[in-house]
């Protein structure tokens, strides 16, 4: 399973949420499929990712948020699971793509290669709806399924460790960051 | 942990002094505090969590703290960070890549622990790189030592916090935080 193809699987329904994705591969094709006002691209920061969305939702309790997370930074930030299951946000989705590498800094292994169960420790941390998928249907179903449901959902996606020819694009951090705040300003004058 | 909280409640760290603190953070409109505790915070944690106009977010490591007052700026909403100063190294990298890097405002009142006073050896070795760390980083701060300026001072620095759009950060000393 590619996260391009999953990423494109789910792109259309990203349009009504506040989407926070980590860096690397996965910023680089969620914008060349789209750049929405919505999405935010955590350019750094490696595991913070899931705490912003978390902060997003606490403080946005009726807006859905989506955290598109990966291995490598959520093995950076466990403990975001356990503050994540402390609270609860109804509407946050956490979405972990697990390519059991380092791969925009030359494909090294991480500890999801060698046995290290991402599933059990999001379960283990209190999250309430923990699953792995490993087909792109059971994918978007997942998501998809999360999106309508009102409890945090981990959906844990296994896939191929390949991404994009680059990883820079042509949207500025500071660009992207302000015009966030600007999308969620505006929807809060609705 | 039950047994470490009663301890607490014998500690000497100022009720008084905290509630200045608390108050001058509700008077600047902050409506999510971030926290891991430690003694000198245990006043000012507990005044969070009474609170219903304000949301706690009790933290597994400081770190943490720097995405979630992000997540609240975006959402509108003004955050202050209550840590200790080793969980202010511990937030650096979050601090640099994302607070400094995207031009995110952070109100962080640091307990600044191993300075002058301090009996509690474990404590000192963070106190003498705080400072100087936050001079390296090219974080503005100042003090909080009496009650008298602790409002204003808040004040000033959400002010700049805000205006800047980057890290300030409160150094809360034992002057004001340690009754003994």
């Amino acid at each position: 399973m590619l996260r391009l193809d999953c990423l494109r699987s789910i792109h259309s329904e990203l349009e009504n949420s506040l989407v926070v994705t980590i860096m690397g591969a996965v910023a680089a094709e969620l914008q060349s499929l789209g750049h929405r006002p919505n999405f935010f691209y955590l350019q750094h920061a490696m595991g913070l990712a899931s705490s912003t969305g978390l902060g997003l939702a606490m403080c946005l309790p009726e807006q859905r948020v989506i955290v598109i997370d990966g291995d490598g930074s959520l093995l950076m930030n466990l403990g975001s699971l356990s503050t994540m299951a402390r609270y609860r946000p109804k509407k946050l989705t956490h979405v972990v793509f697990d390519n059991e590498s380092l791969l925009s800094v030359g494909g090294f292994p991480t500890a999801t290669s060698t046995g290290t169960d991402l599933e059990g420790i999001a379960r283990a941390a209190g999250i309430p709806q923990v699953s792995t998928v490993h087909s792109l249907e059971t994918f978007q179903a997942a998501v998809s399924n999360a999106l309508r449901e009102n409890e945090l959902t981990t959906i844990i996606a296994k896939v191929d460790a390949k991404g994009p020819a680059a990883y820079v694009t042509n949207l500025s951090l500071l660009e992207n960051r302000f015009q966030f705040r600007r999308h969620i300003q505006s929807l809060k004058r609705v | 942990m039950f047994a470490s909280f009663i301890e607490c409640q014998h500690m000497p760290v100022s009720l008084t002094s905290s509630k200045v603190i608390y108050d001058a953070l509700k008077e600047c409109d902050i409506r999510l505090v971030s926290a891991l505790p430690e003694t000198w915070l245990v006043h000012l944690i507990r005044l969070a969590d009474d609170d219903p106009e304000v949301i706690l977010v009790r933290l597994a490591k400081e770190e943490e703290g720097v995405g979630i007052s992000a997540g609240a700026h975006f959402a509108g909403v003004k955050s202050a960070m209550l840590m200790q100063n080793h969980g202010f190294l511990a937030s650096i990298n979050g601090i640099v890549s994302f607070a400094h890097l995207y031009k995110i405002p952070l109100l962080m009142l640091i307990s600044y622990r191993g300075s002058f006073g301090e009996r509690d050896p474990w404590q000192t070795q963070g106190g003498n790189v705080t400072e100087p760390l936050l001079r390296a980083l090219g974080i503005p701060y100042s003090f909080l030592d009496s009650v008298d300026t602790v409002k204003k001072r808040i004040q000033q620095a959400q002010t700049l916090s805000e205006s800047s759009l980057q890290p300030v950060a409160l150094l809360l000393t034992r002057d004001l935080m340690w009754e003994e």
